[in-house]
Formats: structure tokens, sequence, C-alpha cells
């Protein structure tokens, strides 16, 4: 961990992204390009095909930023992006991975 | 089985036949080894002239020029490696002033791609950012999906540039084509929100000090006459971006210019006051507002754009309407109370009045401003005019009076010193029956100074105007106000002779400077057909003003 403590990171107030997307090589690029022209670090990000793999869905675990509403804007615009849900920080999805990340 | 007539193609002739259907009649490029099979089907098609630029960017700006002159998406053409990278920063200028474009760029072999094979660079990872969209091929079938579907993409919503990257392999691959898609085309923009549309009418019959902010997606949404409608109506004083120069005819009583960095005293002061902006296809560039929190100050704020993520993205708007905006125009209009608003409008042409744009020298044709003016005299509307990027951009835009929509081609955006030349010969090859005139400068002529050979080829009905300073005077002025005149590499101490230059690539040349009667000097060379330079020397001194300095309050303006 560089200069953030892990408990101070956690005191940042996250919020969780939920992308449907279609599955090709060339998605996350365009996603993440988003995030990184911003240097808007993405926390955590999980992918994973989903029904029969022509979708996948994108877990995106970002920190609360007076940007975050245009970066999710501009994630729709995206063509392969089929859907945006915004959650809190409170969503499971990164809590119930923490276990292989100690 | 029901029979039905099959014909095995290559990639290659798909990429081409599908560039046919699409209506595709003249294409720019330069051929090179990963591209070899779709030229040579190119050659072979009776539909498609192919220009060959002298370079890849040029032949970007070409299509770009074809683009912005008519609408349509036009296509650019690029081998791998250098080809595409070539390419790249007349992609970026497309994307940043919304320009339909489609990039088509040859890759090495499938097989070879990821070996650091000759001529191999990753197109696609570089084209993400810059692109509204972009694919790499992986067989012959998707061409059928993925052509028509980038010209839908580059044309549909707010326009922009979508690069396709074919490898070689794939161009050659043949397969059984039973039938063809349709050509791809604009989907229609979701229908605007009635109830903001009310609001909006509402609060512009409530507004005692509105003003009309219109940028360049007036100019796509081929909105202009909505435009001047609602400002004719609501009586609305009218700002333009640079990208939105001749939506609303430059000699309009309701029209303030152009807006921010180098609009006039008067536009700028007539927003400091408004209560009302009502912003049409615009996006609150840094250029045209200055320093944001100081950006009128006073207003509530309509906000009417096709691409959802430009509301709210500087400024929050008290209503922000997603739609195309000549449909939002036709609604919101009727709403509208005809107003003469005759308080509002004695004020601004007070403010017209006491804080004129000054041209000085406009009478001398020997001047920057009288230059342009003395071009301007040589024409109608009916003439294209383009620029590059600098000070003469600055100065047309202030001076030139623009009155039709598509009469203007320049790079806003991304301001890429280059453009100029190229775009004009696209818009010349685009509208051959068009005087097409180039505004450049002696920074700018040189960035694409091949595509001099590309104009003698082609015969393009192209004037180009050399504003020679010997400087990059834009840095110069810089350099000069903010600087303390620290002049550094902005004054040329070598220059070509440019009216050699420009007779060695077989193209005619007047020099005004030698010219006993510049204007009649001038007529001539417009009058020409086929390519002209005409060259003229400038002050160096003579700077862009009024000017608001980078970061500062538009209100707060240096000279003019």
């Amino acid at each position: 961990m560089n200069a953030i403590s892990q408990a101070e990171n956690r005191a940042l107030a996250r919020a969780v992204l939920e992308l449907d997307v279609n599955n090709h090589a060339g998605v996350m690029s365009h996603v993440v390009g988003l995030f990184s022209r911003r240097a808007y670090n993405v926390e955590g990000i999980l992918v994973m095909p989903v029904g029969d793999g022509r979708c996948s869905r994108i877990w995106l675990q970002v920190n609360e930023d007076g940007r975050l509403e245009q970066m999710i804007r501009q994630i729709e615009k995206l063509e392969d992006v089929l859907a945006v849900r915004r959650h809190g920080a409170e969503h499971e999805v990164f809590e119930r991975l923490e276990a292989f990340f100690r | 089985m029901a029979q039905q007539t099959t014909e095995t193609l290559s990639g290659a002739q798909i990429t081409v036949r599908l560039l046919e259907r699409q209506g595709v009649r003249t294409v720019a490029g330069i051929p090179g080894g990963a591209i070899l099979p779709i030229y040579d089907a190119l050659s072979r098609s009776p539909g498609i002239h192919h220009v060959l630029a002298r370079h890849e960017q040029g032949a970007g700006f070409i299509a770009q020029g074809m683009a912005r002159a008519t609408g349509v998406p036009a296509v650019c053409l690029a081998s791998s490696g250098p080809g595409a990278t070539n390419l790249l920063t007349a992609i970026a200028d497309a994307k940043l002033d919304s320009i339909p474009l489609v990039a088509i760029t040859g890759q090495v072999p499938r097989a070879m791609i990821g070996t650091d094979a000759f001529q191999e660079v990753d197109t696609y990872g570089l084209s993400i950012p810059i692109t509204k969209h972009n694919f790499l091929i992986n067989s012959a079938e998707e061409l059928l999906e993925v052509i028509p579907r980038a010209f839908r993409i580059a044309a549909s919503g707010r326009p922009g540039p979508v690069l396709v990257d074919i490898p070689k392999d794939v161009q050659n691959q043949c397969i059984e084509i039973a039938a063809w898609p349709e050509p791809g085309v604009a989907e229609p923009a979701a229908a605007p929100d009635p109830a903001l549309v009310a609001r909006a009418a509402a609060m512009i019959n409530a507004a005692e000090r509105p003003i009309l902010y219109l940028g360049g997606g007036v100019v796509h949404s081929g909105a202009a006459p909505q435009a001047v409608a609602l400002a004719e109506k609501a009586g609305l004083p009218t700002v333009m971006t640079l990208m939105a120069l001749g939506t609303l005819p430059a000699d309009h009583t309701l029209s303030l210019g152009m807006l921010g960095m180098h609009g006039a005293r008067y536009a700028n002061l007539a927003l400091d006051e408004c209560d009302l902006l009502i912003a049409v296809g615009a996006r609150f560039d840094d250029r045209a507002t200055g320093k944001v929190a100081a950006f009128c100050p006073q207003a509530k704020i309509i906000h009417i754009d096709i691409d959802p993520s430009e509301l709210d993205k500087i400024k929050t708007a008290h209503v922000g309407i997603a739609g195309d905006v000549a449909t939002v125009l036709k609604m919101l209009t009727p709403e509208v109370e005809s107003h003469l608003r005759k308080r509002w409008l004695s004020h601004v042409n007070g403010l017209k009045a006491t804080h004129p744009l000054r041209m000085p020298g406009v009478e001398d044709a020997r001047t920057h401003y009288g230059l342009i003016r003395a071009v301007a005299d040589c024409l109608d509307d009916e003439a294209t005019i383009a620029t590059d990027v600098g000070q003469h951009q600055m100065w047309v835009a202030q001076a030139y009076p623009l009155r039709r929509p598509r009469q203007w081609l320049t790079s806003g955006g991304l301001g890429t010193m280059g453009f100029g030349l190229p775009a004009a010969i696209g818009a010349a090859l685009a509208e051959p029956e068009r005087t097409v005139v180039c505004f450049t400068g002696d920074g700018s002529i040189l960035m694409n100074v091949q595509e001099l050979a590309t104009a003698a080829e082609e015969g393009a009905n192209v004037k180009i105007v050399l504003m020679n300073n010997a400087t990059l005077g834009l840095v110069y002025q810089q350099q000069t106000l903010f600087y303390g005149e620290r002049i550094f590499a902005s004054r040329f101490k070598g220059q070509p002779d440019f009216i050699k230059v420009a007779e060695g690539f077989g193209i005619a040349a007047v020099d005004l400077d030698r010219a006993g009667d510049p204007r009649g000097t001038l007529a001539e060379a417009l009058s020409m057909r086929g390519p002209v330079l005409i060259h003229a020397s400038i002050d160096c001194e003579q700077q862009v003003l009024p000017m608001v300095a980078p970061g500062a309050a538009n209100k707060d303006m240096i000279g003019g």
C-alpha cells in the first residue's frame, strides 16, 4: 500500500458500479480508459461472463468523487456497455472477495 | 433449399462493396503493405474515386473536409503501423469537433498480431480514446455487420469518428455472400421530454435578459433555421461558438458574433449581464466560457444537447434537455411567446456601440483584417471558408461575414495546425461547384504542405490565402503579453519562398506583396479555376484582440 493505509482507504466513501457489457476483447480497455485518462483510480475490478457468454458483467469499486456522475454518463455512451447501475459502498460483491486478498 | 445467387468475395472486396453500397463516392488515403488487398479491390471499383494524399494525416483531414462540408460520414484509408499512427491526429480532431468519419486501417495478419511484426502497432488500443468507437475485425463475415455499423455509429446522435482495423488475412479471406446488409444510417435520437421543453419555454418567457448560445451541434443537427426562428420570435441576442459561426448570419441584427477568448467585448459583456442562457448544441468549452465560475454569473441555464453527458458537465443546467437540437427547437419555439424585448435589445445595442469589435486597417487589403474582408468582398455566401489554426483563424472568425451553416470549416476543439489545406481539398472535392478558400499561416501551411501535391493532382478548387508574419503568431502574442516579451522559438529565422514552393508543386501562385493593386490581383486569383496560392505578408506585431487571458473571466478582456 502507498501513502493511504488500508484503514484510511476503507474510510473513504466508496461506490460500486455494475456494468452489463458485450463480452469481447477491448471492452475492458474502453471502460477503464475513461477512468485512467482522468487520473481517477479504479480500486477494484471484477469481470465474469454471464449467461451464454455473449455478455459480461463488470463490477467496479471506485472512490466517491464529484466526477462520478459524469463518469457514469461517459460509460453509458460506450457502444459495448448495455447498462450501468450504481450501488453504495455497502454492496457485498467486493466484501465477499476480501478473503482472497488477505 | 431455395436457390440463392451467391458470390464468393474476399474481405477486401466486401469492404469496398459495402462502401459503394453506403454511397461513398470519394475516399482519401495512402496504400501500404497491410492494406494492399483493399487497394486492389478499390482499383476495380467503378464508383469510388480514391484521392491519394501525401501523408495519412492529410488523408484524414481531406475526409474531414468532405464530412464537414456535407455532414455525411467520409472515409479515409491507411496502412498499418506508421500509416495508422499518422492518421491519429486527424481522428482525434474529428472526435473533439464531433465530425462523422470512418477510418479504415490495414493491420498485419492475425497470426502475426502481437509479435511486433513489421509495421505492427496496436491501432485498436491507440484509437480507443480518440474514437467514438473502434473495431478490430476478426473475420470477413464480421465486415458485413461492422462496416454498416461503423457508418451508423459515426452519424448517429453526436457524430464522431469510428475506426475499423482490418488484418491483411481477413482482407484476403474469401466467403460466400448471399445477401447484403442495409447501409448504415443515423438512428433517430430519443424524443425529448415535452415537460422539460415546456419548462424551458416558461423560463424564456419569464426572462428579462436572455441570450441564445449556439454551438457546433446546431450545424450537425441541421438546426440553423430553427435556431434563427427561435432567436427572432423570442427576441434573443445570440452568441455563437467558433464551431457555430454561420448558423446565424454574421450581419443578423440579433447576432453578437463569437463569444469567449477572442469574441467581441460586447458579446462577453452582454453574457455577463444575462439572466438566462439558452445553450443549444454547445458544450461550455473553456475557450468559450473563460473562467467558468464567472461565466454568466447571474444566469439561469437551459442546456439542450443530443449528448446527455454534456448536460451538467461544466455548468449545472436549471433545465437540461437531451435530444436532437433541431427537434427540441421545433417543439420549443411554438411554446415561446413573441417578444420584441425592446429594453434588453436596446441595451445590447448600446453595448455594441460602446464596446465594438475594433478591426484596425479593415479598409486596407494589406493588413490582416483588410485582407480577410477583401477576400470576402470577392465572394458570395456559396464560398466555403476553411482555416488553419492560429492568429489568422481567429481574425477570420472575427472578420469574415459567415452567413451559412457548413460554410465554415475550422479545427476548434483540438486546434490542429495543418488542418486547413487538406480539409479545404476535401471540401472542394465534395462540393466541386464551390470556391473553397483556405486561410492559413506560415506556421500552419508547413504542417501539411505536402498536400499541395494532392491539390494539384486533383485540380481542387482551393484558394490558399497565406497570411505570412514569419512567426508562430499566437505563441508570439502570448509570449509578448504573458511571458515578459521573452520571444523564444516563435520567430522563424529562415523561411521558404512560398511562391516557389507552390509553383514547385505545380500550383499557381500570386504574391500580393508585389501587386500594385492587391484587391484586383486578389479578385483575379480567386476567380481562377483550380488551386491557387495567394501570399500576403502581414505585420507580426498585430495581435488577436480582444483577448481573455487563459483562466481569466470573460469580462476581463485585454485590448480591442
